[in-house]
């Protein structure tokens, strides 16, 4: 039990009558990378908000690195979240601020760290995602994809134990697709980084899947390794990935 | 049939909003005395939105105060003339600036100004998901958002009084001197005769009451704003209303109650 990173137990969520996730149970080990697959509209966002205590879900359990997350107060929520990183689909960048103070915003917040040290990591973390250059740029001054990848570097910067990336190479072509897909393998093998990643693109979950799970009317219809889920003899899958294939 | 069923509906519909803004306004603000006292204090926020408020409003509250000062002496001294009390037209013109005019108008203003762009700023935040952004990485997003900007109104909106209050005045002046010679000095001495601490300071403390209303109304309208786009087109326009309107009620109340401690 000690090392599991995330543990969720009959997880349910309705919008009005309209369940979204029926009892869903789900065990994240520390250090492994899970990918989530559904259809649009499967609630894997819902899912990801649940985690991290955006929403609220009408029942279940979910542990988060020996926290029971539903039980904490807002303080002891927040120490919890400082050890956590999300990268929205939206990619939710501050438009107000620049690249750069996006960045630091986190890091100011809840490190006391030095100015120079603090210019160090955003120039380091920009570098990851090859996108120095945009330092001193406003959000909208951004293509989508650059946006995607300064919000993706946003959310790593605090090198957090557990990672939720709702669709993290959405809109990026194959070869940015290629090199994220990397980085974020590489911080799983540097930092010890749990993360749980919703994604329709195979190239992505291919690179950084340990195991993947697939949401179906409410529940977690499927289960296994990237291979055992594109090989499967199932119709839905067969169906769902070949259109996949072709798409990527 | 059909027809007053729906709009039954629709008036429903309004009521049920009114209330539920009412009720969530309430909330917003038993959550701001909460929250306020707690550290961290964002100095530095506050700060950065009293300058963005003051470059802001400066312009039209300048107008504004000019223009009111130089109508209301306009407008009284043929009626002074008539009874014969030209000689009270300074004072005459200050007190109703000082008490009544100057705080009311101005807050208004600021409302339309300040209220809808706070509205819009946040209500757009609320719909792209920054404001959940900075509730993950850890930020109290009410703290940092709604209550910088609230203190930033009501610390932002007397200043700004006093100084539409010396505008308006001016302007008065200025009416005076188009149609007869006065002396500036005598202009001030009689006006400075006529105005008591009673009449000063409830005008500039109400706009204390009046900046609060506004930050509060913008900041709640805007971070409870839903449904895209159209939401903070939404939230920008009822902060306006919505502030506007109890603003005046507030006035009506602070009056009441500025008469009965500093009788006349
Ligand atoms: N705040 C909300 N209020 C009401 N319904 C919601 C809300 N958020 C999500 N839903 C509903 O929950 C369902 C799941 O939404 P979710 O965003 O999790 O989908 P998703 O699996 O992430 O889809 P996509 O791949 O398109 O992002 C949808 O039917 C959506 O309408
Ligand atoms: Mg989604």
């Amino acid at each position: 039990m000690a090392d599991l990173m995330v543990n969720i137990k009959n997880l349910s969520k309705a919008f009005d009558s309209h369940k979204v996730l029926d009892k869903i149970s789900l065990n994240v080990e520390k250090g492994e990378n899970l990918v989530v697959f559904g259809r649009s509209g499967t609630g894997k966002s819902v899912l990801l908000k649940c985690i991290i205590g955006l929403m609220t879900p009408d029942e279940g359990d979910i542990v988060v690195d020996g926290q029971e997350m539903l039980k904490l107060s807002y303080s002891q929520l927040n120490e919890v979240r400082k050890n956590i990183g999300f990268l929205f689909q939206s990619g939710a960048l501050y438009d107000s601020m620049t690249v750069k103070e996006n960045l630091a915003f986190p890091l100011y917040r809840h490190f006391n760290l030095p100015q120079s040290e603090v210019e160090e990591r955003v120039v380091k973390t920009l570098e990851m995602v090859s996108l120095l250059d945009a330092i001193d740029k406003m959000p909208s001054e951004l293509s989508g994809g650059m946006r995607k990848r300064i919000a993706l570097a946003r959310s790593i910067i605090t090198e957090p134990k557990l990672m939720l990336y709702d669709e993290p190479t959405t809109g990026l072509d194959p070869l940015t697709t290629k090199e994220i897909s990397e980085l974020i393998l590489e911080l799983q093998k540097k930092l010890n980084m749990t993360s749980i990643a919703v994604t329709h693109d195979l190239i992505c979950a291919n690179i950084i899947a340990d195991r993947a799970i697939f949401l179906k009317d409410a529940v977690i219809a499927y289960e296994g390794t990237i291979s055992e889920l594109t090989s499967s003899q199932d119709k839905f899958l067969q169906n769902f990935f070949s259109t996949e294939v072709i798409k990527a | 049939m059909q027809l007053s069923k729906t709009r039954r509906g629709r008036i429903g519909e309004r009521l049920n909003e009114y209330f539920s803004t009412i009720g969530g306004l309430s909330l917003f603000t038993v959550e701001f005395f909460k929250t306020f006292l707690v550290p961290p204090y964002e100095f530095a926020e506050i700060k950065k939105h009293m300058d963005e408020l003051g470059v802001k409003t400066l312009p039209i509250v300048s107008v504004t105060g000019f223009i009111i000062g130089l109508v209301l002496a306009m407008q009284s001294q043929p009626v002074l003339i008539r009874f014969g009390a030209e000689s009270f037209l300074p004072g005459m013109v200050a007190l109703t600036v000082v008490r009544e005019l100057g705080p009311v108008l101005t807050a208004i203003i600021f409302a339309g100004r300040v209220s809808s762009g706070i509205g819009a700023e946040l209500g757009s935040m609320r719909v792209t998901e920054q404001i959940d952004a900075m509730e993950v990485s850890a930020v109290n997003p009410f703290k940092y958002l709604v209550v910088t900007r609230v203190i930033a109104c009501t610390l932002i909106l007397p200043v700004l009084t006093v100084y539409v209050i010396f505008i308006a005045i001016m302007g008065g002046y200025i009416a005076i001197t188009l149609s007869q010679s006065m002396n500036f000095n005598y202009y001030v001495n009689s006006l400075m005769l006529s105005i008591r601490f009673g009449d000063f300071v409830p005008g500039v403390a109400k706009t204390f009451v009046f900046g609060f209303i506004v930050g509060m109304v913008g900041a709640y309208k805007g971070y409870t704003a839903e449904n895209g786009t159209e939401g903070v087109g939404k939230a920008s326009t009822t902060s306006v209303v919505v502030s506007s309107l109890i603003i005046l009620l507030f006035d009506m109340v602070l009056v009441k109650l500025t008469l009965w401690l500093w009788p006349t």
